[in-house]
């Protein structure tokens, strides 16, 4: 079996990005939604802009959709500097939070709202609209009107609409909040689907960052209109590039201390009488600078015995016990007054976990679990 | 029993503040005018037993009705009212309409205090401001007047006592009714239609068309309704502001009741005007009740 290229046009250089943000401003009033802001996305891209609620994300998004103007800077798609370019005429098309769907024209009308707007003869549109309906399995209520469907359909009906013009650029803004958990999982896996099937290129805007880890190729974390960190899903949370985006993603461990450098090995002091954390970095770090070390409660592992062979290992005792099922979650106080998070998988029933309140035990991680970052 | 006394109060109302005075006009409307009082006969009397009551019942007839159409100034003035009420209706909607609209897009803080202003001129007796124009359009007043001054005209213009006067009431009297539904209709549709919309290739006048219109077409026929159905049967307009030549069907009720003192063929005038705005008044509650399911 021959093996698949891996999708990364971002490390191509040859590649042509589909979306450039060059050195975007965006200002209301004296107010900076986005600052000097430079980003490239590409072409078959699902693009999540992940951040807290007032980050900038949704102006990001409003600006590619032509609903913001620029302040400063360029925004290009396919090359087209799209800043005196109004909405109607961009190669865009947007799902918004609310789905705005038309309430006096049915299902049927409301995907073909787009269609009708261009040259297309009437039965083109109509094959059109028969593939939209198929796509997002919405055959049966093509004749009801929006407020005669349940809220999953709303939103398929939102995304058939938004890419029956098979738009170059597909803008998603919170798709899946307004559904309840179990049916935004099913959404997400459809979504990504869909994504693959047409080939349009996605950006979507979350403040959730689990839907973002799994719909993305990459993921922006944004933070008071800066963004903080573009990689993929596994190296946004293997490989956080300040304690920022270690917070926001996931549930993290976070040791402040002083650094010093041996080799590519990293040592930590953090407090005294305890052993330096030994990590490994590609950073340099000066002897004595001020350091984050960031590790995930799951690369930390629990036991009684202490462990022999682990690169690190710290003694202390459980403060509390978080249990998930499937995982549980220990809160391990050290000496120092530190409180680690350690998680391991639920292998064992429950009675039968050796474990309990206050009991003495030994964390351990190995010295390439973690990271250590400068900010 | 609670529930019966809750429903049966509006009938109650209905029956003893509607459906009697109809039935006493209808009454009158079948007799014959009288130099008595009151100035028509039969007269129902209970006292004279059956022989009586039948007597009464022989002496109605639809005479009046009959006279209605033999003589043509009523269905002329028909005609003429309904002629008024469509165009002052339709004028409304024209000035109502972007009135609407700016107050809906206007930012939130300052809807209430737009509200406000529109609702304001009912603070005063309508009767003072109809009186207020005959001052504002007579041949001295104060839009000749100022007109005189910016040297626009150089004779004053003849509005007042013209049909042109009514129209200026009608629509000044009628216009919040006009403003209001359409007011409602608009500021509860959610503004990122428009931008899908504009998304979807519309520009912003077609998006207007296609979307605005369509969604505020429940607060237009309101309105439209809410103008029209009070225009059609309007006196007091007509009467002050409109000359010898402004033929209104309430001037001429007036007329017979006040000035000819024939009560019936009064009656049998304001009998077929009720009978015509049966049709627009049950429109109007269709186009109610088409809203009520929508929402719902």
């Amino acid at each position: 079996m021959a093996e698949q290229p891996v999708f990364a046009p971002w490390n191509d250089p040859s590649e042509k990005p589909l979306i450039q943000f060059q050195n975007v401003t965006k200002r209301f009033g004296d107010f900076t939604a986005i600052d000097d802001l430079t980003l490239d996305i590409f072409e078959k891209e699902f693009f999540a802009l992940l951040g807290p609620s007032g980050c900038g994300k949704t102006t990001m998004m409003r600006m590619l959709g032509g609903f913001e103007t620029v302040t400063n800077g360029t925004i290009k798609i396919a090359g087209q500097d799209m800043n005196k370019v109004p909405p109607n005429k961009r190669p865009v098309n947007m799902m918004f939070q609310s789905y705005a769907l038309f309430p006096h024209l049915s299902i049927y009308e409301n995907i073909a709202f787009g269609l009708r707007r261009t040259s297309m003869d009437k039965g083109a549109i109509d094959a059109r609209i028969a593939e939209m309906l198929k796509l997002t399995r919405l055959e049966k209520f093509a004749r009801r009107k929006p407020h005669q469907i349940s809220g999953g359909q709303r939103q398929r009906v939102a995304l058939a609409r938004s890419l029956a013009k098979a738009p170059k650029l597909l803008l998603l803004d919170e798709p899946l909040g307004a559904l309840d958990k179990k049916l935004r999982q099913d959404t997400q896996f459809e979504l990504m689907d869909i994504q693959e099937k047409t080939g349009t290129t996605f950006v979507i805007v979350t403040h959730d960052q689990e839907e973002a880890m799994t719909v993305a190729s990459r993921v922006a974390v944004m933070d008071e209109g800066l963004i903080v960190q573009v990689a993929t899903p596994d190296a946004i949370y293997e490989a956080p590039n300040s304690t920022y985006v270690a917070d926001f993603i996931g549930d993290v461990n976070i040791i402040e201390g002083r650094a010093s450098q041996s080799g590519n090995k990293t040592k930590l002091s953090w407090a005294e009488g305890q052993p330096n954390i030994i990590g490994t970095t590609t950073r340099t770090f000066e002897t004595g600078q001020t350091c984050h070390f960031a590790i995930r409660p799951e690369k930390v592992a629990i036991s009684v015995e202490e462990p022999t062979k682990a690169a690190n290992k710290l003694h202390g005792k459980i403060l509390d016990i978080a249990y998930l099922g499937n995982i549980s979650t220990y809160h391990v106080e050290l000496p120092t007054g530190h409180i680690i998070k350690a998680q391991t998988a639920n292998t064992r029933r429950l009675a039968r976990r050796t474990m309990t309140w206050e009991d003495p035990v030994w964390i351990s991680f190995t010295d390439t679990a973690g990271v250590l970052l400068d900010r | 029993m609670r529930r019966a006394i809750l429903i049966l109060t509006p009938y109650l109302w209905l029956f003893a503040l509607f459906l009697i005075p109809f039935l006493i006009v209808l009454k009158i409307s079948l007799s014959d005018a009288a130099l008595a009082i009151p100035p028509y006969a039969p007269q129902l009397d209970l006292a004279g037993g059956w022989s009586a009551i039948k007597d009464f019942f022989a002496g109605l007839d639809f005479e009046n009705f009959e006279f209605l159409t033999t003589d043509d100034l009523y269905w002329k003035a028909y005609l003429s009212s309904f002629k008024i009420a469509l165009i002052s209706t339709a004028l409304a909607l024209l000035i109502g309409y972007p009135i609407a609209y700016s107050m809906a897009r206007a930012a939130p803080e300052w809807r209430p205090t737009l509200l406000m202003l529109v609702i304001l001129p009912f603070w005063t007796s309508f009767l003072i401001r109809v009186y207020a124009w005959m001052g504002i359009l007579s041949n001295e007043g104060l839009l000749n007047q100022f007109l005189l001054w910016t040297g626009l005209i150089a004779e004053p213009l003849t509005i007042l006592n013209t049909n042109y006067a009514v129209y200026i009431g009608i629509v000044y009297t009628y216009l919040p009714f006009m403003i209001l539904p359409i007011y409602s209709a608009l500021e509860k549709m959610d503004d990122s239609l428009l931008e899908a919309a504009e998304d979807l290739g519309c520009s912003r006048t077609s998006a207007f068309w296609l979307i605005t219109i369509p969604l505020s077409k429940t607060g237009i026929t309101a309105g439209c309704f809410l103008v029209f159905i009070p225009t059609l049967g309007e006196f007091v307009i007509p009467s002050l502001l409109g000359g010898s030549q402004t033929l209104m069907i309430g001037k001429v009720l007036w007329e017979e009741f006040f000035n000819n003192r024939d009560w019936p063929v009064a009656s049998a005038v304001a009998i077929i005007l009720l009978l015509i705005l049966i049709i627009p008044i049950i429109l109007f509650q269709r186009n109610e009740q088409k809203q009520r399911e929508m929402e719902g």
